[in-house]
């Protein structure tokens, strides 16, 4: 149904200067207002004239959303920070390499440059009978179109799935998750700060948002606190080609060793459900024990408890099991081409 | 205002997908308005019940009656409260969302779905084979009962019929929960084969997008309109003047000088039953 056309629908373009008055831009228009950051998941609404915004907040000009700095140990990141800026910068790779690894691997060069952490972690859900515009249940109508008999569903979930089978495509966000990071959100009744873990919400809970931002509420910032600052990180994500592509599963863990055994671990996959699944019951299974094959073995094996897969997806029970496996069992990911 | 929400099949027809969540809003504002009018209303009210005299002479014609009658079984206060407590769980689980309460309802939705359904299924079996069946239903010859209490609201001695066991505003009450009721429940089995649950293999294609349409609407509509109807029916239960039914809905006896005052002993007969301190309806089990 999508029809892509050079031509965008017609709106009032907004460009403000602050967070103050990008909020006032938002709360004044509601639901009638786009917010605009890197573009590489809006534009392509825009695009194919799916969405029909009156008026667009574009944040490109706002400073004070752009950059890293450091703070009681750990960082804070600007929403508005490039993919590539959050890649590249020393301290991030020096303490929280595995955000390195994450972003590194986020769609190519290009899109890095111009995609933002915030963006990324706030981006909608790629499940294409959403995206092509049909009335699905996440569009407002009544049927998953992808949860049909004769559906073409190898991407969506194998968890949680409740009326909507539509996954996170996000490879920042089960890393943000995993070294504890928390979202600054301000709107017009001040700042909120809420736990990376909770910022996505499943379709259970509200079926046509993927995270807590309310309408006139903006993500300006990215905390990750040093928690888990040098620990012993491993991130893999596994798509259909090596570069410009979106994950079929991917997988974040940081763990802090305590004498030769693991003693703190916090393990996230993403792309099995609407919200990056933190493995808490993985979690606690290998706390204090070796990291050996049999933990790593074992690990897996409890991460796709529970899972329930479509006519075309379950070659992601195995794929999910594996990669956590190879998480926990630490060694080095696969070769990657950015 | 739009009333109804529509949206594009994949062949490119229009079609229902809900009613729009403004009529919910709609219906609270009805039934709030309705309580505060009624409430303002019955200020100025006469007073409905016979009067002391007349229900004396009553008393004394009916005196073999014992001081209980019986006016909800175990088993109607069981179906009763059941069906209650499911229809708050699905009003809540299906409406907080809507007002901006956010949490996972859909579960709770249908299994309090599954109760209101059997115990609908229970109380058809029960109000059928075990109850006084034509006693809750409304007809032409509640046309005199009508005309005799709308004559009583407003001031006037009448001394037409009074109710039988149930009173005229009770049965028309019960008429809309009936439709709503399985208006609801039908359209809400048919909407469990769309999502996951343990007991039905899903299946979206049983439909096509026009009948699913409407099922939603349907199903949407039925709701909205319970939510005025239970805020009506729990504004009357905590009225003062109507404490009297709710304490029987839970106790299930009232007392034989509120039968003669409210009731007609002649269109709901109770038999006096020797050396018994409750009476029980005539011909019921």
């Amino acid at each position: 149904m999508a029809v892509i056309r050079d031509v965008i629908p017609v709106f009032e373009l907004y460009q403000p200067a602050s967070v103050d008055d990008a909020l006032k831009l938002l709360d004044r228009h509601g639901t009638d207002a786009m917010v605009l950051a890197g573009g590489l998941d809006n534009m392509d609404w825009l695009k194919d004239r799916l969405r029909k915004p009156k008026v667009v907040v574009d944040l490109t000009n706002i400073a004070e959303l752009r950059g890293i700095k450091e703070a009681n140990g750990g960082i804070e990141i600007g929403a508005m920070t490039t993919l590539t800026e959050v890649a590249k910068h020393p301290v991030v790779r020096e303490k929280f390499s595995l955000l390195t690894e994450a972003a590194g691997l986020v769609a190519s060069p290009q899109i890095r440059n111009q995609g933002t952490l915030g963006g990324n972690v706030s981006q909608d859900t790629r499940c294409w009978y959403y995206r092509g515009g049909w009335t699905c249940y996440r569009a407002g109508g009544n049927i998953c179109y992808a949860d049909t008999p004769t559906a073409v569903n190898r991407e969506h979930a194998i968890f949680d799935a409740d009326r909507c089978v539509a996954v996170n495509p996000s490879d920042t966000a089960p890393a943000l998750v995993a070294l504890d990071a928390q979202m600054v959100i301000r709107g017009p009744k001040g700042e909120r700060v809420v736990n990376a873990e909770d910022y996505w919400i499943g379709p259970g809970v509200d079926i046509t948002r993927m995270n807590v931002l309310a309408p006139n509420e903006l993500l300006v910032a990215i905390r990750i606190p040093a928690t888990m600052a040098g620990a012993q990180f491993y991130f893999e994500k596994v798509r259909d080609r090596q570069v410009w592509d979106f994950p079929l599963v991917n997988v974040a863990s940081a763990i802090k060793p305590n004498g030769g055994n693991i003693g703190e671990a916090r393990v996230v996959v993403n792309a099995v459900a609407a919200t990056p699944r933190r493995l808490k019951n993985v979690e606690a299974f290998v706390a204090g024990k070796p990291r050996t094959e049999e933990t790593a073995k074992a690990a897996g094996e409890m991460a796709v408890q529970g899972a329930q897969t479509l006519r075309h997806n379950g070659y992601k029970v195995p794929l999910m099991r594996n990669l956590v496996a190879r998480a926990l069992r630490g060694q080095t990911a696969a070769p990657r081409t950015t | 205002m739009d009333l109804l929400r529509w949206g594009r099949s994949p062949w490119g027809e229009w079609v229902l997908t809900h009613v729009s969540w403004n009529l919910f809003w709609a219906s609270l504002f009805a039934g709030v308005l309705f309580f505060v009018a009624h409430a303002s209303y019955m200020l100025f009210s006469a007073h409905r019940k016979r009067s002391v005299a007349e229900t004396d002479a009553l008393e004394a014609k009916y005196k073999n009656l014992p001081q209980k009658i019986e006016r909800h079984s175990l088993a109607a206060r069981l179906f009763h409260w059941v069906m209650a407590a499911s229809m708050f769980v699905l009003l809540f689980t299906a409406f907080l969302p809507v007002a901006g309460i956010k949490f996972a309802w859909v579960q709770w939705h249908w299994i309090a779905g599954l109760v209101l359904t059997a115990s609908i299924l229970f109380h058809l079996v029960h109000a059928t084979f075990f109850l006084d069946f034509w006693s809750i239903w409304v007809g032409p010859k509640d046309i005199p009962e009508l005309k005799a209490e709308l004559l009583r609201e407003l001031g006037h001695d009448v001394p037409g019929p009074k109710s039988g066991k149930y009173p005229l505003g009770n049965r028309l009450y019960h008429l809309a929960i009936v439709v709503t009721g399985l208006g609801v429940a039908a359209t809400g089995l048919f909407m469990m084969k769309r999502v996951r649950t343990p007991l039905f293999v899903r299946n979206p294609y049983i439909l096509s997008d026009s009948a699913w349409g409407f099922t939603y609407v349907l199903h949407g509509l039925a709701g909205v309109g319970l939510v005025g109807l239970v805020i009506a029916h729990v504004y009357f239960a905590v009225r003062p003047e109507k404490w009297w039914i709710t304490k029987s809905m839970i106790l299930g006896w009232i007392t034989r000088r509120q039968y003669l005052e409210h009731h007609e002993p002649s269109r709901w007969k109770v038999a006096a039953q020797p050396g018994s301190s409750t009476a029980k309806p005539a011909g019921q089990a």
